[in-house]
């Protein structure tokens, strides 16, 4: 579903992504782990779209519901349109735009990329507040402005009302299970379990720790380190970095 | 990254689209501006002497006076006598109804979609309430709508030329007293040679059955517009008054020179909201309308209210401060602005809280925006007189800049002579950030909606004051305003 190769990326001129090689198919949760500075948001970030980082190398084919394409010739939005999300690791606070307005309105552009219709008001509202009690939000907080004042577990609990909302077909988490504690961690893994856990979807889980991956069975585990994948195995190899640490496996 | 960003921030176009212009026959006074201009209008509306020698008054004040220079505006000389200060379309002199207006004109107001019929409401809105339309075009008011269903209920809504002739003693006793002829150039200029505009009195204890609007349109090349509205509130009333406008895109600087004065009685309330359009010139900074104008509400009598709300996303120059003189004890100023500046726009805007009266108070939420090499000042003076006990003001000054060659400045000036005062300022700038821009892209919004949206949320305080029919549209045209700004 999403074929990465040989990527390489930088930011100012600095390398950080020096020869990235992935492959993750359809029903699968991969995992990405590594030491802090190995790149892991960089790829995030490349695969998202985001402007400053610059591809020198390298090729990402996505295969989504709209068929193959090229990844890196698209817009941000257009990644999205196309069945992309991206997790952020730090969500970011707009002020004065509510989460359903903010919401609605990047779901209706999706959908006018795809040629659907526009979802109503009243659709949108339905289907809102079903993700939010699915993820223990508080309704109250689709109304206020995004992310402006939440604590950083909402944060991320709000980052999965959208995925839920926006249903990607392919889901980049950067992160999400930091500042979460156990029962929030619980209910954000059963989330990502109940809404991305389908044969024609994947996901690629971006974290330090292994657990996350108690709640969220990874097909695969990767090693990213100095901005190449070092070591990939099956869900166990994550304990054994839980045990080891990173200088010891990657070494 | 820096690079990167200076290159997405590039302007590169801007739409405006109601810079069409209508063919039409007109009349126009003599090029140029003498006593005999003056005289030329003030016949032309068959107006009493006493008006005449009011205007004739003003034009030799205005002789003695120049132009202010006190603002943060880089304004090139204007010539005043290669402009026409009077343009008025050809037509019938008075129309029994609106099927006799000419259908250019009525095509105009269609395109511009503002209903000059009274069937219809605002266009596009759904669930809208009646608005009451006068509509002025270049110097005459062409129609003024619901007149007969606003008189049932007592209120007087016509132009000031009609009302002139038929309220005189109204428009006497109130006319020049809030914005007196000789306060400023500009308002000096246009007591002498104001064509038409609103006049609206709202009886004793009335309240104003619908919403009240004025729509101005520049269309004539090389003509000023001088308007001048007059709204009187008696005591215990309530209206709520509407302004649009907007001018074709012509290469040529356009003078507008407003007066706008408003009058609360005990108890009385006043809420005047304008999406101000005028065309801003092109993105070198060619053309556009020089938009000079005073706006000055009077509060005279005790829990009297005037509330400005406006959106200024036109023009190439701004010179504006709608203000209150709270002069009635307990009386309420309001003044929530957003206002736009793209490619080489310059605005100076803010407003005077004049607190006179004993527990008067105010509240002014400014929103600044800049894009392109536009320049945005806020400018704002709250003064407390020594008489006046328990004043309190709170000012909030927000800045938002696009791009790294525009400017927002705040300019905020505090005389307090009365220690039992309460004065708030609050005021940040802030840039329109990376994070918040890929965040929104990220979740399926291009550039210009991601703008847009942020944009609007960062106005949102203001943009909630206004009535919901012109709330729509006012988000509407900061997108549109801010498009190609980002690149």
């Amino acid at each position: 579903m999403l074929r990465i190769e040989n990527l390489h990326a930088e930011i100012d001129g600095k390398e950080i992504l020096k020869g990235l090689t992935l492959e993750v198919n359809a029903g699968e949760v991969h995992a990405i782990m590594g030491p802090n500075g190995a790149g892991k948001s960089t790829l995030g970030y490349v695969l998202g779209g985001r402007p400053g980082y610059e591809v020198t190398a390298g090729s990402v084919t996505f295969n989504g519901p709209e068929g193959p394409c090229d990844l890196l010739e698209k817009e941000p939005h257009e990644r999205a349109a196309a069945g992309l999300f991206l997790g952020f690791q730090y969500p970011v606070e707009i002020p004065g735009v509510s989460n359903v307005q903010f919401l609605r309105e990047s779901l209706n552009a999706q959908r006018a990329g795809r040629d659907e219709k526009p979802l109503s008001g009243a659709e949108f509202l339905k289907l809102a507040r079903a993700q939010a009690d699915a993820l223990g939000l508080a309704q109250d907080m689709l109304k206020r402005p995004v992310n402006v004042g939440f604590s950083g577990g909402e944060k991320k609990r709000n980052e999965m009302v959208q995925m839920g909302i926006i249903d990607p077909a392919f889901a980049i988490l950067d992160e999400t299970d930091s500042g979460l504690d156990i029962d929030a961690l619980r209910i954000v893994g059963d989330g990502i379990n109940r809404i991305m856990r389908r044969p024609d979807k994947a996901v690629l889980l971006i974290t330090h720790y292994q657990r996350l991956l108690d709640y969220v069975k990874p097909d695969r585990v990767h090693v990213l380190a100095d901005g190449r994948i070092t070591r990939s195995g099956g869900a166990e190899l994550a304990h054994q970095l839980e045990r080891e640490g990173y200088a010891e496996v990657v070494a | 990254m820096a690079t990167k960003n200076a290159e997405a921030y590039e302007a590169v176009s801007k739409k405006y689209e109601w810079g069409f212009a209508t063919d039409i026959e007109q009349d126009f006074a003599p090029k140029g501006l003498s006593e005999d201009t003056v005289r030329y209008i003030s016949a032309k509306k068959g107006e009493p002497e006493w008006m005449l020698e009011w205007r004739l008054k003003a034009y030799r004040r205005w002789l003695t006076m120049d132009s202010p220079d006190w603002a943060k505006l880089s304004i090139p000389p204007i010539d005043y006598q290669d402009a026409y200060y009077y343009a008025e379309p050809r037509q019938k002199k008075t129309i029994a109804s609106l099927d006799e207006l000419d259908p250019e004109i009525r095509r105009t107001y269609e395109k511009l979609g503002i209903p000059i019929a009274e069937q219809e409401v605002l266009a596009g809105v759904e669930g809208a309430r009646k608005v009451a339309v006068d509509a002025v075009f270049d110097s005459v008011s062409v129609a003024t709508t619901f007149r007969a269903e606003l008189k049932a209920a007592g209120v007087i809504f016509l132009s000031i030329s009609e009302a002139i002739r038929e309220y005189p003693d109204l428009v006497r006793k109130w006319l020049g007293k809030v914005v007196p002829q000789h306060d400023n150039y500009f308002a000096t200029l246009n007591s002498a040679v104001f064509s038409d505009g609103t006049f609206v009195y709202v009886p004793k204890g009335v309240r104003c059955p619908m919403e009240l609007s004025t729509y101005f349109r520049i269309n004539a090349e090389n003509t000023g517009q001088f308007e001048r509205t007059l709204i009187v509130a008696d005591e215990g009333a309530y209206v709520s008054y509407l302004e649009g406008c907007t001018a074709p895109m012509r290469d040529e600087n356009q003078l507008h020179a407003a007066v706008v004065e408003l009058v609360a009685l005990d108890d009385a309330e006043i809420k005047y909201s304008t999406v101000q359009n005028w065309y801003p010139g092109d993105e070198n900074g060619v053309g556009g309308i020089y938009n000079f104008v005073t706006k000055r509400a009077l509060c005279q009598g005790r829990n009297s209210k005037v509330s400005w709300t406006q959106v200024e996303t036109g023009s190439a120059v701004t010179w504006k401060y709608p203000s209150c003189v709270l002069a009635g004890e307990n009386s309420v100023g309001e003044f929530y602005s957003v206002a736009v500046t793209n490619n080489r726009q310059q605005a100076d805007t803010g407003t005077k809280m004049i607190h006179l009266g004993k527990g008067s108070r105010s509240t002014i939420v400014s929103k600044g925006i800049s894009a392109g090499r536009s320049d945005n000042t806020y400018r704002g003076l709250v003064r407390v007189a020594p008489t006046a006990e328990g004043v309190r003001n709170f000012t909030q000054c927000d800045s938002l800049l696009l791009g790294d060659q525009c400017g927002a400045h705040t300019v905020p000036y505090i005389e307090v002579k009365n220690p039992s005062a309460q004065i708030e300022h609050e005021a940040t700038t802030s840039k329109i950030s990376e994070d918040q821009l890929f965040y929104a892209m990220s979740r399926g919004l291009d550039q210009e909606a991601a703008v847009a949206l942020i944009v609007n949320g960062f106005a949102r305080e203001v943009l909630q004051q206004l009535p919901m029919e012109f709330a729509v549209e006012a988000q509407k045209l900061l997108g549109i305003s801010l498009e190609g700004s980002v690149g």
